[in-house]
């Protein structure tokens, strides 16, 4: 029960916030003046026809990028119940979070110097 | 109806603060193009009413009554969706922020937590809308901006671990309790933790594509980034996302940093200020500087950007961790 009196407020929130910004998107379609062409309703690229498709190939770094957020940010959260416990864990507990937090480092350093931080 | 009236209630509230929220982001806009323009010895707006107060009102009238494209190549569903996602998720975040001690839509034990968890699926926004328009100056824009918003937040992530090893709590009320001290404004965080704050107030920069980390939508490289396609009302839910996710920055580093809705100094005069006046005065100075630094700081270099967020800000805000739980465990804070 108390799960739900914490968390009915904020399904609630989310859903007004998302029909009032429902009806923000449909009002134009409703209200405007609609007079579409062929050119009005092409994809942009400075005036020329799209000489390709614009699914094309990127940059890998891209994935390395997202590739090392998800270790870094699966390490944050780990943290986060350490730091609300921070105070109740002892000794034990702050030179475990040390230990994870050095290997942690050592593969930071690794990745530093393979070059995968490099966008040049 | 017993289960009727809290139910009633819930919604009043929470149609209050969004209405509320939206009027104040309207002035909040209006104040950012008008310090922009004084900066540059311009006037801004100044036709619709008196000081141009009304202006952002006009513009969004004229949003609304302007035709909506969408492209013929375009993915049409997710094309739609992306805005949508963009601003009701920025709008998400505010159920939990304290603008008074106990006045949140929901006080949940997790409340940071929450937050954190809202602004890493703000990226989703960017990268449909980005993708969907299939047109190349939005594709490229939404993987640039995947790259810095994930980037960045890491180091946000890190921030945050050392404001909670000193509050003890996830809950952001407790957490402004937490910095309720004889000492006044000089007990707040940003004293104590002043590197991590300015670490927090840059990467809050990032995270929400503001000068001088706009590269998404670089004007001279990516014309308007991934709003390219966009127009009319679906380019107005992009903008007001854009602009609630500053103002809930703003309202984190309120919280995080400089005691919420607590007065600066404890005495019989300061103390009858209604706390929710200290916390909008504090939200208004971090936009303020959100602006001004939109104004004279000339824009990043992509490479300069991913140096600064993953070669500067990640090893201080992790070595600040170690430090910050070294210092508490050994000065006697925690259990022996």
């Amino acid at each position: 029960m108390s799960v739900l009196n914490d968390y009915l407020p904020l399904v609630i929130f989310i859903a007004i916030a998302t029909v009032l910004s429902g009806a923000l998107l449909v009002a134009p379609f409703i209200l405007a003046h609609k007079a579409p062409d062929a050119e009005k309703l092409s994809a942009y690229e400075c005036g020329f026809n799209a000489f390709d498709d614009a699914r094309m190939k990127f940059d890998v770094r891209f994935y390395l990028v997202s590739l090392l957020f998800i270790i870094f940010d699966l390490e944050v959260a780990f943290l986060f119940p350490w730091a609300v416990a921070f105070r109740a864990i002892g000794p034990f507990g702050f030179w475990s979070m040390m230990l994870f937090l050095g290997v942690l480092t050592v593969g930071f350093v690794y990745e530093w110097k393979k070059g995968a931080l490099e966008w040049d | 109806m017993e289960t009727l009236l809290p139910l009633l209630l819930i919604v009043a509230k929470s149609l209050l603060l969004i209405i509320l929220g939206l009027t104040a982001i309207a002035y909040y806009l209006l104040a950012d193009r008008k310090i922009w323009a004084a900066v540059m010895l311009r006037k801004g707006p100044n036709v619709v009413g008196p000081w141009g107060i009304w202006q952002s009102f006009a513009d969004m009238i004229k949003f609304m009554v302007k035709e909506p494209i969408i492209p013929t190549t375009a993915n049409k569903g997710v094309f739609m969706i992306a805005p949508l996602v963009t601003a009701a998720l920025a709008l998400s975040a505010w159920a939990v922020i304290p603008v008074n001690d106990g006045w949140a839509i929901a006080n949940l034990n997790v409340g940071i937590l929450y937050i954190f968890a809202i602004s890493s699926l703000g990226v989703y926004g960017i990268i449909m809308g980005g993708w969907a328009s299939n047109s190349k100056y939005p594709f490229l824009s939404a993987l640039r901006s995947a790259a810095q918003m994930v980037s960045y937040e890491v180091s946000i992530g890190f921030v945050i671990i050392t404001v909670l090893l000193c509050a003890g709590s996830l809950n952001l009320n407790d957490i402004v309790k937490a910095q309720d001290t004889q000492w006044g404004m000089l007990g707040w965080y940003w004293l104590p933790l002043f590197p991590m704050f300015v670490i927090f107030f840059i990467s809050a920069l990032a995270e929400t594509n503001r000068p001088p980390f706009d590269l998404v939508e670089a004007e001279s490289e990516l014309v308007a980034g991934f709003m390219v396609e966009y127009s009319s009302a679906p380019y107005l839910l992009f903008m007001l996302g854009e602009y609630v996710a500053i103002i809930t920055m703003c309202a984190l580093l309120v919280i995080l940093f400089c005691g919420g809705w607590l007065p600066p100094f404890h005495n019989e005069y300061l103390d009858q200020v209604p706390g929710v006046i200290w916390f909008v005065l504090k939200l208004t100075w971090f936009f303020f500087l959100f602006a001004m630094v939109k104004a004279f700081v000339p824009r990043y270099r992509y490479d300069q950007l991913m140096r600064l967020g993953w070669k500067v800000f990640l090893p201080l805000s992790l070595a600040a961790v170690i430090l910050v739980a070294g210092v508490l465990q050994f000065a006697g804070f925690a259990a022996q």
